[in-house]
Formats: structure tokens, sequence, C-alpha cells
């Protein structure tokens, strides 16, 4: 059983926020505008954080971002009243986008707020509309929505392989954030395979977890040469 | 007895249930103008989505979920001290019983609708019994809320009969209404015993049903990840909290009837003083929970619990938690530590009743706009669409009362009796 895991390189991050346009890209993430995003209407599955130290001259900045941490211990699943998310067999937290009712109990449980609401009914300037992607589900307006690491673009690479009469490889499958990545600071794949260069990445002296602990044990690995103060 | 001999003697309660001046009319209007307004705010919000309330991330539980907790705190009241003064036969409990009682009911009517406000899809509302998952704290919530809901009806309304048989005999003109509920209350050893035996058994079980209420209500919050409601101490904390809102609410409630239905025969500044020293306790309680909880975060918190702690003592909420110290703990004791009259409970009670609001309002606020990740930095402003609400909910509990109280005597006829006839 595959077990997906993505490691992020934050010595590689430059900070220029590809990976944030290209998940909006891929996942029909509607643009909140100004106004909406300031009232914390704005969806980021992919988000990216700026931590400035210092002040002018001496400024140093770190980025970091912030996708679902897909937990293998996720509290946000255990909350939800009528099973709208679960994690599944590949260590996924997927949300359930028919069956969800917008309780928002998931939202408030999750620690690393990444899980995103549906405030209004999605739109989409019309010029716009031609470039959806078709293999996404349309979220409505009242339910709860968030990263799945692309799990449209797992499901085809598994049908190739199929196809092909295989095993899916390291590297079939990318995300759009680490397939944007100019700096290929993100690495996707399966935890459970010891070849993998996810694998081997996590386990390096350099790796790290947000929060870890809160003990929820996240899937999503950060490195960083020296130290990163966490708040 | 006789019920005209009844009724003569208890002129003075059954009196305006028939009595419609204008003080009523000018009360209801206006309240039902608010409660349908609501109802457009409801609509407006449904149609183009929770985005038309003040919430965002990560505030995504906000206004609706502290009425809730605030609603549901009150009704904490009616049962619980109804049936524990029953039960320990503290007579002088008898004449706020069913204001409490039905306080209680219109109450948990009212806090559990600001679930379905707070969904962002409310037309599946049913969904949460239709595919329960036991392991969320909500199921736990909606199974209790819905036994007390239940089983304070039927405690409502079984201490009703014996009245309800009084009132049919009364009032031909409201047979239609009386007489299928009075279940055909005669007065008979038989049915007296009956109903004695059904009274102590639902005395007993209320209890323990309203404490897991306001337990579990808490653990919705208290079994979450996020700073400073992770915290064991919550579920007495709130059930505290709820019985202490709800005392005020009812000596609110009683001091109105008093003075509006000129009932102060039966409402005597003795009942007031000792509903007053439960109220006093409380007030002591709370304060006493408040400042363990605070005491911990602050000693031995971590830095996320920390950042929230501050925000609220000398920070974006100060304020209003300093408004809250004071409303629900100095002007509450520093005036019923001295006397327990009408005219001091008042103010107490209306201080203590705000009070307790702020208290679920800086509960849940404070923790969502510094979660633990803490780079989205929450600010809220509740909109027009949600104090609308909030409007017609508190317009629609009165209504509710106010229409009771037209339709069955507000201060339960058959045990005044019982007890002149003991004495």
């Amino acid at each position: 059983m595959n077990r997906w895991g993505m490691v992020i390189d934050l010595d590689r991050c430059t900070g220029c926020q590809a990976c944030i346009v290209a998940c909006r890209q891929e996942n029909n993430i509607p643009f909140a505008g100004e106004r909406w995003a300031k009232l914390g209407r704005a969806k980021f599955w992919m988000n990216l954080i700026a931590e400035v130290k210092g002040h002018y001259p001496n400024v140093k900045m770190h980025f970091i971002p912030v996708p679902c941490m897909h937990c293998d211990r996720p509290p946000c699943t255990t909350v939800c009243p009528v099973e709208a998310t679960y994690k599944n067999p590949e260590g996924i937290v997927a949300q359930v986008y028919p069956r969800c009712i917008g309780v928002r109990m998931c939202v408030s449980n999750c620690p690393y707020t990444v899980r995103y609401f549906n405030w209004h009914a999605p739109s989409w300037p019309n010029e716009y509309k031609r470039g959806l992607n078709p293999d996404v589900y349309k979220r409505r307006k009242g339910i709860t929505e968030k990263c799945n690491f692309c799990i449209q673009r797992i499901r085809k690479a598994k049908e190739i392989a199929r196809k092909e009469k295989r095993k899916i490889r390291d590297g079939d499958i990318t995300p759009a954030c680490a397939e944007t990545c100019p700096t290929e600071a993100i690495t996707f794949g399966d935890l459970n395979d010891p070849h993998s260069r996810v694998f081997r990445l996590s386990k390096s002296r350099r790796a790290f977890r947000l929060l870890e602990e809160l003990g929820t044990e996240p899937k999503v690995y950060y490195l960083k040469e020296g130290e990163w103060k966490d708040g | 007895m006789d019920s005209e001999v009844l009724a003569t003697k208890y002129d003075q309660v059954l009196k305006p249930m028939t009595r419609m001046g204008w003080p009523f009319w000018v009360t209801v209007f206006p309240l039902s103008i608010l409660f349908l307004w609501s109802f457009f705010a409801f609509g407006w919000q449904y149609q183009w989505g929770l985005g038309e309330t003040g919430m965002g991330h990560p505030m995504s539980w906000t206004l609706y979920l502290v009425n809730f907790v605030f609603f549901i705190g009150i009704s904490h009241a009616g049962a619980l001290v109804s049936a524990v003064l029953r039960i320990t036969h503290a007579r002088w409990g008898t004449p706020f019983g069913r204001a409490a009682e039905a306080v209680t009911v219109f109450a948990l009517a009212a806090g559990p609708t600001n679930i379905l406000f707070d969904l962002g899809r409310s037309s599946r509302f049913y969904w949460v019994p239709l595919h329960a998952q036991f392991k969320s704290p909500l199921i736990w919530d909606f199974t209790c809320i819905m036994t007390y809901f239940t089983v304070s009806v039927i405690f409502l309304y079984v201490l009703m009969i014996p009245d309800i048989g009084l009132l049919r005999d009364r009032f031909p003109g409201r047979k239609w209404l009386y007489k299928p509920l009075s279940l055909g209350w005669t007065g008979t050893k038989d049915q007296w015993r009956t109903i004695s035996k059904t009274i102590g058994f639902l005395c007993v079980a209320v209890i323990p049903i309203a404490v897991s209420v306001h337990t579990v209500v808490s653990w919705v919050f208290g079994l979450q990840t996020q700073p400073m409601w992770f915290s064991t101490i919550f579920a007495p904390y709130f059930v505290t909290g709820a019985i202490f809102s709800g005392i005020a609410t009812i000596i609110i409630v009683t001091i109105a009837l008093r003075r509006i239905y000129h009932l102060e025969k039966y409402l005597t500044p003795y009942h007031f003083n000792n509903m007053g020293l439960l109220l006093l306790v409380f007030t002591l309680l709370w304060a006493y929970f408040t400042f363990a909880e605070h005491l911990t975060v602050a000693y031995a918190g971590g830095s996320h619990e920390l950042d929230v702690l501050w925000s609220k003592l000398t920070g974006r909420y100060a304020l209003l938690f300093w408004i809250m110290v004071l409303l629900c703990f100095v002007i509450p004791f520093s005036l019923l530590v001295f006397k327990r009259s009408p005219k001091f409970l008042l103010p107490a009670s209306i201080s203590v009743v705000i009070g307790m609001w702020l208290e679920r309002f800086l509960i849940i606020i404070p923790s969502l706009a510094h979660p633990r990740l803490h780079y989205p930095r929450g600010a809220y402003m509740p909109s027009w669409v949600e104090w609308s609400m909030m409007a017609g909910l508190c317009a629609g509990f009165t209504l509710a009362f106010i229409l009771f109280s037209k339709f069955f005597p507000v201060l339960s006829i058959w045990e005044l009796e019982k007890e002149a006839q003991e004495n």
C-alpha cells in the first residue's frame, strides 16, 4: 500500500508563490479579490507564509509553503458528525464534497488551519472559465474543501500504470505545486517505499514537521539547514 | 377542592391569562417584527451563503456558536433548579418552578436553532442523525440535547396537568386546547398517586440529563486542539456557568412577571432572598472556576495558550474580558452580599446574563483568532445578518414566553394550594 507524503525544502524555496498559482489552476480554486481576502474568504490549498525578521536594512525573510499536512492521526476527521472527511487507505485526508453539510468543526479543529470553507458560491471571470480543470469536482457554497495532494493526478497515474501493467514508479505522480516549483523544492512520493526520493529526504537530518508535539504525525516534511523558529 | 373555590382563591394568577391590554400589544408587536425580520435575514444568508456573515478564515465558529452555548446554558436553570428544589423539598422554590421549566423549554428551542443557522447547507441538517458518526462530539451533543428537550417538555407538561384540569373547567371557550391536554384529569386519588410518582421519577431523571447536556456542549470545544479550548475543567466550568446564567434568567423572568402580573402575594421577598443566595453561591463558583482556569494557563501554559490568554487579559479582547469580570463577579457579588431584595436582584441578574454571554464569546472567539500555527490571525465583527438573527432569537424567546403565559398560569396553582393546605 502506498503512503503518500511530501517534502518541501525550505532552503530552496524562494517564496515565488508559483505553487499557489499552479494549485489554484489545477484545483479550480476561485480567486477572492482584495475585499473578500481581507475578510478571510480567500482559499489557499497551498499557502505561502512569510516570516519577516528584523528591521530595515537588516531584514531576513523566511518562507514556508503550507499545504494540508495529511496527518496520520488527523484531528479533523474524527469530529465530523456526518463522516464527510476521512483518511483514505493511502493516507490522504480526503473531503467528500457531496456529503459535507458545512458544520466546520473540522476547520476549527485543524491545528494547521489548512481547511477552507466556501463562504460564497465559487465564481470566475468568463475568460477564465475555459481554463477550468475538468478532472476536479466543482464545489458548491457552504462546504469545506482542502488540499488533497492532487488526488486526480494520483488516479490518472494509477490508470496509466495499470494499462502498462506495471507498478507505480517513483516520480510518476507530481502534484501541481511540485511540478511548477522553479527551484524543485517540493518532492512528492511514497513514504512506504524505502527507495523513493521522498522517503530518503524525510529521513534527512534537516527534516522536521510542523507542530510535531501535537502527535498528529503529519506527512509533509520540511527541510531546513539551521534553526527554524516555529513562532 | 372545588374548582370554583380554587379559581376564586387564585384569581390573581389566572387573571393575566385573559387580559390583554395595550402593554401586551406594545410588547408583542415590535417583538414579532424583530422575529419575522430574522426570517428574512436567514433567507438572505441561505441564498447567498455564509459569506454574508462576519465569519472568515480562521474565524469559522462565531456568534451563532456563542448564542448556541448561551441559550443552552440558560436552559439549565429551569429543569435543574426546579428538580433539585423539588427533590430536596425546598418549599421556597415552588413559585419559581413553572417559570423555570418554561424557560428551559424555550431556551432549548432557541439554542440548537443556532446550529441550523451555522450550517453551510442548512437544508441538510437531518443528515446529522441520518449519517451519524459516533466519534464526533457533535453527535453526542445532538443526542443529549434531543433527550433533554424531550424530557423537559414532558417535565413542564406533566407538572401542568392538574392546572390544565382546572383551566378546562374555568375556560369553556378554550376547551379545544385544554380538554385533550388535561388527559381527563379530575383529581381522583389514583390520578394523584400516578402523577406524584411520575414527577418523582422525572425529577431524578432530568438532573443527569441536564448535566450531560452542558458537559457535552463543553466537549464540543474542550476536545479540540485549539489553544485554551483544550481543557479538562471545561465540563464542570460550563455546567456551573450554565446554572449561573440560568438562575439569573429565572430571577429576571419572575421579577418581570411579579411586577406585570401583580403576583407580589406569591413571589415574596423571602422567596427572592433564597434565590439570591443561590445566585450568590454560583457567582463565587464561577469566579473560582474562572480563576483556576486562567491561572493554570498563565502559570504553566505553552506559548500557543499564552497568546490567547494575553489577548484576553491585556490585548485586543481585554476590554471585553474585564467587563465580563465586572458583570459576572464584581457587580453581582457586591450587590448580593448585602441585600437580596428584588430591587438588588434585578440589576445583579441582568449583569450576570450579559456577563455570561460575554464569557461564551470570550471562550470561543479569541481561541479561533489565535490558532496554533499562528500565521493566519483572525479578527471578527458580526455582520447585520448575525445581529438580526440574534435579535430575532431573543425576540422569539420572549414572545414564546409571553404567549405561554397567556395560555397557562405562570405559577403552579396546585402546588401552591398543596403547600397552603400543608401549612
